[in-house]
């Protein structure tokens, strides 16, 4: 099937003038416009993403021989740090709920707004203020605890700016409490008429979800963090053995937060591809209350299986056994999500574009992470591979594989929504394969390291490990790549691209039925909901393939 | 006037304002809403989801003096031994005080008594600021008999790194409470404001309520401090 892009002539501009019409710095700076606070985030996490990056490169320049040339191991500790607390908490936590969420929401609810919107603008606030703090403690000296911040070593025998960096990551938390209370309020109340829970569209029920995490986990994180910071600056027991506290209540605290978290990091992705692989086989998905229910499942399952970041940690074998059973449960919910992904598929008129390829990667990387955490959550298997590469390779083919998959993806197809323009296809395409080949040439032989016994955090390592480290550090380049292009062609889009109609992709949704860069107040007439969501005409009856 | 009419003023004549309301201030209806009901209920909405993110953030700390409190319960019945269990009662009775002014300040406005109104909000914010006065004399004496953790904190009992550690937690959160206290005061004085200026009455408590129900999750903090805290030692 042809794409649908080249027959659209360009709608005239319904409604107000468009929301980008304004350029004063004053008028971005003071918007209460859900879309440009999106867009301010954008920016911010592209800032924060790149610096993450270089460190990244640098660790993985250094990696390139045994005796770990370049820097030295107390640089590799901050290198690693810096890089863990960025991606982490300024970059991708932030990236899909307060970039394309902030966007999204209330266009798909057919909303004028988000419930709050000076809220929303305070939010961007805090994570700058929050943001700045990080960078500061960066410029001043930087933290070599990793982002973990265990202690007694963050709280007692660190010589970095610990206090400094939590004291970031603790600011920045308000602002994720207040986009998840915002994504709350405005789901419940103010949805179209005829929006009912059940014609939400899936991306709306995984940002609901994931606020649910940011809105109950946040504050847990910012309570841990402060004592944290105050035995370290108070000099009294509260995790220090040595000074009358408990280590592993901290540890207890923190993955109470951060297991829910990396739900923060995934659920939002996969409403994208939810919605990717609707709008590119042209089917409502198959079983939505099932996909839907398992986000809900997902954020809930998520606050129960934090003991399995501390199987070794002198958690008692009963308690690291009931942690391992409800990891598998966790994995339920993911799992019905892949088949029901791939079950739209079957029949389904699919369309290659670029926002489609990301999707596909983003099932296959999901899929790898996924199971590999089923590896690490069997208590055997784990006293082996934890605090090795292994774990590393896990979280990224989550993370990088499943969630920036799916940013890159969302922003690909929402793009001429945002921008009013096409970018580049063919040149979109190829990225998406780059970053695809690139990526698993980066992570999958840190699978094999770490299966082989390469510990994670350690600037140098035997010889016998060079090779796979060699072919991690050329696939990270290649990813590099995968991200700088993107960059560019988006920037150029905005001047050169083609000029594109209210629905390029021609697919369902209120967004879609809007001016291409939606008004102001986002549509000229309140939308109603009138007919199911996703709702395309059936496959026809014989086989495409 | 219409407002006689309204079903919800039963027994509401004795509190006919003295002064006259100045009802014509309507409440703004901002542009993302389609009408004031809506918007009413997303205020409401805001504030319970709130509420949940801090019983999360009080509820960490809690689960940690659990913690410690189960481990080291002789060190921690030690130290609550040294705590002001009157004033600490005193304090109880008057954020009670204080919950019921507010909730009588909320009624009275839906019955459109601006005159009572005022009166019961300003009794509240004077509670709220008695109670951090009371706080603050506690504080003074725990400072002065050297349960300050830290440097200064001085112990000649046994397992004084415990009983620092009571007295660490017991800061923190008496401290935490504190400075909600101080934001519920100030949220108070808006409140104020704003009723002084007829800005909120019957047809308009949206800000009333919002600000009411934060104070009422503050004094409830207080009730669960005050049982962990103070009725530990049993000493009086
Ligand atoms: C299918 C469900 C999942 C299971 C069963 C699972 C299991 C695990 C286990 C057992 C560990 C601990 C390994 C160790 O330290 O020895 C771990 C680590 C980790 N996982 Fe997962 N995981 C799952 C999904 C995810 C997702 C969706 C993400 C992120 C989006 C994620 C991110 C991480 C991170 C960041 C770590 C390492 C934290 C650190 O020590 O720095 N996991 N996972
Ligand atoms: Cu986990």
């Amino acid at each position: 099937m042809p794409p649908v892009l080249q027959t659209v002539t360009v709608a005239p501009q319904q409604g107000g003038p468009s929301y980008l019409r304004e350029h004063s710095l004053r008028s971005w700076l003071l918007t209460t416009d859900h879309k440009r606070v999106g867009l301010l985030y954008l920016f911010t996490i592209i800032l924060f993403f790149a610096i993450a990056a270089v460190a990244a490169a640098i660790m993985r320049l250094n990696l390139l021989t045994p005796r770990g040339d370049l820097v030295q191991a107390d640089t590799y500790n901050k290198l690693f740090t810096l890089h863990g607390v960025l991606m982490v908490w300024f970059f991708l936590i932030p990236s899909i709920p307060n970039v394309l969420g902030n966007f999204l929401l209330p266009l798909m609810l057919g909303a004028r707004d988000l419930a709050f919107p000076k809220l929303n603008l305070l939010s961007w606030y805090i994570f700058i203020l929050g943001g700045a703090i990080a960078l500061y403690a960066l410029l001043v000296g930087g933290v070599d605890t990793g982002w973990t911040f265990y202690t007694p070593y963050s709280s007692t025998y660190s010589n970095a700016h610990v206090a400094l960096m939590a004291a970031g990551v603790f600011i920045s938390g308000f602002s994720s409490i207040l986009t998840g209370l915002n994504f709350i309020v405005t789901t419940h109340k103010l949805r179209a008429p005829g929006m009912t829970w059940f014609r939400l569209r899936l991306f709306v029920w995984s940002m609901y979800a994931t606020s649910l995490i940011l809105v109950l986990a946040t504050p847990v994180l910012a309570m841990t963090l402060t004592l944290m910071a105050l035995e370290r600056i108070w000099h009294v027991g509260v995790f220090d053995p040595a000074l009358g506290g408990d280590p592993l209540l901290f540890q207890h605290l923190f993955w109470f937060y951060s297991h829910p978290a990396v739900y923060i990091m995934i659920l939002p992705g996969m409403g994208v591809v939810s919605e990717l692989i609707c709008a590119f086989s042209k089917k409502r998905v198959f079983g939505y209350t099932f996909v839907a229910f398992a986000s809900l499942a997902i954020a809930l399952l998520g606050f129960l299986v934090w003991g399995h970041h501390m199987f070794v940690s002198s958690q008692s074998v009963f308690a690291g056994m009931i942690f391992s059973f409800l990891s598998f449960l966790v994995a339920v919910p993911s799992a019905i999500k892949v088949f029901n992904w791939t079950a739209t598929l079957y029949r389904g008129s699919i369309s290659l574009d670029t926002p489609m390829l990301y999707a596909i990667g983003f099932i296959g990387l999901f899929t790898a992470g996924g199971m590999t955490g089923l590896f690490l959550a069997t208590l055997g298997v784990d006293v082996h591979v934890h605090d090795t590469y292994f774990v590393i390779a896990h979280f990224h083919y989550i993370m990088v594989g499943g969630m920036v998959m799916a940013l890159m993806g969302g922003l690909h197809f929402w793009w001429p929504k945002i921008s009013g323009r096409m970018y580049p296809e063919f040149l979109g395409k190829m990225t998406a394969i780059v970053t695809f080949l690139g990526f698993n040439l980066t992570f999958f032989p840190q699978f094999i390291l770490g299966y082989l016994g390469m510990p994670r955090r350690y600037h140098a390592y035997p010889e016998q490990f060079q090779v796979y480290n060699v072919l991690s550090t050329a696939g990270a380049s290649i990813l590099g790549i995968g991200y700088l292009l993107p960059l560019c062609y988006f920037i150029w889009s905005c001047r050169y691209g083609k000029r594109v109609g209210d629905n390029p992709w021609g697919v369902k949704g209120f967004e879609w039925e809007t001016s291409s860069p939606p008004p102001t107040e986002n549509f000229a007439e309140p939308p109603i909901q009138t007919e199911e969501v996703y709702n395309y005409p059936p496959p026809s009856s014989e086989p495409v393939i | 006037m219409a407002r006689h009419q309204r079903p919800n003023t039963e027994g509401g004549e004795e509190f006919e304002d003295e002064i006259n309301p100045v009802n014509n201030h309507q409440a703004i209806l901002h542009q993302q809403f389609s009408d004031l009901e809506q918007q009413r209920e997303a205020s409401a909405a805001g504030i319970w989801v709130f509420l949940g993110s801090e019983v999360m953030f009080f509820g960490a700390l809690i689960l940690a003096f659990g913690v410690y409190r189960f481990n080291y319960a002789h060190a921690f019945v030690e130290g609550a031994g040294e705590l002001n269990v009157v004033l600490g009662s005193v304090n109880t009775a008057i954020l009670f005080s204080s919950g019921l002014t507010m909730s009588l300040a909320a009624a009275t406005n839906k019955m459109g008594s601006r005159l009572w109104t005022l009166i019961f909000l300003l009794a509240t914010v004077g509670l709220g600021v008695l109670f951090l006065a009371i706080k603050g004399v506690e504080y003074h004496e725990d400072w002065s008999k050297g349960l300050f953790p830290g440097e200064a904190f001085r112990w000649t009992g046994s397992d004084s790194p415990h009983v620092q550690l009571f007295f660490l937690l017991y800061f923190i959160m008496t401290g935490l409470h504190a400075v909600h206290l101080l934001v519920g005061i100030g949220l108070m004085l808006v409140v104020l404001w704003l009723a002084w200026r007829g800005w909120i009455h019957d047809q308009h408590f949206m800000p009333l309520e919002v600000a009411g129900v934060y104070w009422h999750f503050v004094d409830l903090i207080w009730i669960f401090l005050f049982v962990l805290l103070y009725l530990l030692g049993g000493k009086i």
